[in-house]
């Protein structure tokens, strides 16, 4: 079972979310795919190895081949590739990595050549919890294929519980994080720019067909519009985190509030039944 | 020979009159002039609301219509260095209309863009 948690907003508070009901539930495998700020081992603190390098394909020109018809340039959709008079220029960092430039060239003068753009890591096996994240290198502008190759590391099976963190937002990123995943917590704050985020976030997981509920983090600061918008919606309040002076201070130590805050395990593990419940109802109908 | 001036502007709009747009690779139109004759065409940039690699397609636009010159406002890097590996000359002008520009460029009071001067995306 895959469940992501992600919003619209950022810091809002979907780490805390997924490292807290990680370690509430206990035997589950966690995905960081926020790789532009992979954040899950500030709290878990755990020694994490290198598993693995993400390449992409990027096309080399041949000089002496190319005949600067321009086939390539006219066909790539992320215009990574250009002609001048005197040759070809290559821009790998806009490539996509599709080859279609490779087949298009009549004079076969592109071949493809490697690049590494981030690296998937994992914790050692004596971690309390099963953590896997992916880096995208500083500078390169493209998170979803490092988020993709994370992902086919999960293991799936009975009884095998993986926990998503996604990075925010409603891009390409987030839909990479959460493709094929059971459920979807998305989590919010209680203020109109947390509304308004969350509506977006609410679309791209009806347009995916995803089974969500909602949390509300930082619960009583004053503003009730996402508490109305969820209910004239439909949408199920998995949970509200209370806005406590206490959650805050043990945050800013990079501590999960569940270690010290003990009964709040009980409370994830009653959602994480809920969420169950809901997966399986929808599975039904 | 003399090589035929071909001046490029990046404009708000599709004639001499109109704004210049300040962002090269996402400004809405482009206006090709001849400075002496003032004869000019013109035409929409197409990679205005590209998701990327606006500047790279735009440049590319300019090396296929054989621009000499670009007067625009800003220039990320991608674009610059297609630019300068073929020899286009940019030119810095941000505001006024494409007319003045074009002015301005024939008494030389434009200032060269030496260097990318907008982030522009990797």
């Amino acid at each position: 079972m895959k469940i992501a948690v992600a919003s619209g907003k950022g810091g809002t508070g979907k780490t805390t979310v997924a490292v807290n009901l990680a370690l509430s539930i206990g035997k589950v495998q966690l995905i960081d795919c926020d790789v532009e700020e992979p954040d899950c081992n500030l709290f878990l603190r755990s020694d994490i190895d290198k598993y693995q390098d993400v390449i992409l394909p990027v096309p080399r020109v041949d000089g002496n081949k190319c005949i600067q018809c321009g086939k390539c340039v006219q066909f790539c959709q992320y215009n990574a590739l250009a002609v001048l008079s005197s040759g070809p220029m290559l821009f790998p960092q806009l490539c996509h990595g599709c080859g279609g430039c490779m087949l298009i060239c009549p004079e076969n003068a592109i071949t493809e050549d490697e690049r590494i753009t981030g690296v998937i890591e994992r914790s050692r096996s004596d971690a309390r919890i099963d953590l896997w994240q992916g880096e995208l290198f500083t500078g390169e502008p493209m998170a979803s294929p490092v988020i993709r190759q994370l992902k086919t590391n999960i293991r799936e099976g009975e009884g095998e519980v993986v926990i998503i963190d996604s990075p925010p937002g409603t891009a390409c990123p987030v839909i990479a994080s959460l493709r094929d995943v059971d459920y979807c917590i998305l989590v919010t704050e209680p203020t109109p720019f947390g509304l308004n985020d969350l509506m977006l976030a609410v679309e791209v997981v009806r347009q995916m067909g995803i089974p969500f509920g909602v949390i509300i983090n930082r619960n009583g600061m004053g503003y009730d519009g996402v508490e109305v918008y969820c209910n004239s919606g439909d949408i199920p309040v998995l949970m509200k985190i209370p806005d406590k002076r206490q959650i805050a201070v043990l945050y800013s130590e990079g501590i999960p509030f569940v270690m010290q805050m003990t009964e709040w395990k009980g409370h994830f593990l009653k959602m994480f039944e809920d969420v169950c419940r809901q997966i399986l109802s929808t599975k039904e109908n | 020979m003399v090589k035929e001036m071909k001046v490029c502007i990046t404009s708000m709009s599709d004639n001499l009159e109109a704004s210049i747009d300040p962002h090269f690779g996402r400004c809405r139109y482009f206006v090709i002039a001849d400075p002496d004759s003032m004869e000019f065409e013109s035409f929409e940039n197409a990679g205005s609301s590209g998701p990327g690699g606006a500047g790279v397609q735009a440049a590319q636009q300019m090396i296929n219509r054989g621009v000499t010159a670009l007067i625009t406002g800003s220039v990320g890097p991608n674009a610059f260095s297609l630019l300068s590996a073929e020899g286009v000359e940019v030119l810095m002008a941000a505001e006024g209309s494409v007319a003045e520009a074009v002015s301005a460029y024939r008494t030389g009071s434009l200032k060269k863009l030496e260097a990318p001067n907008s982030p522009g995306k990797k």
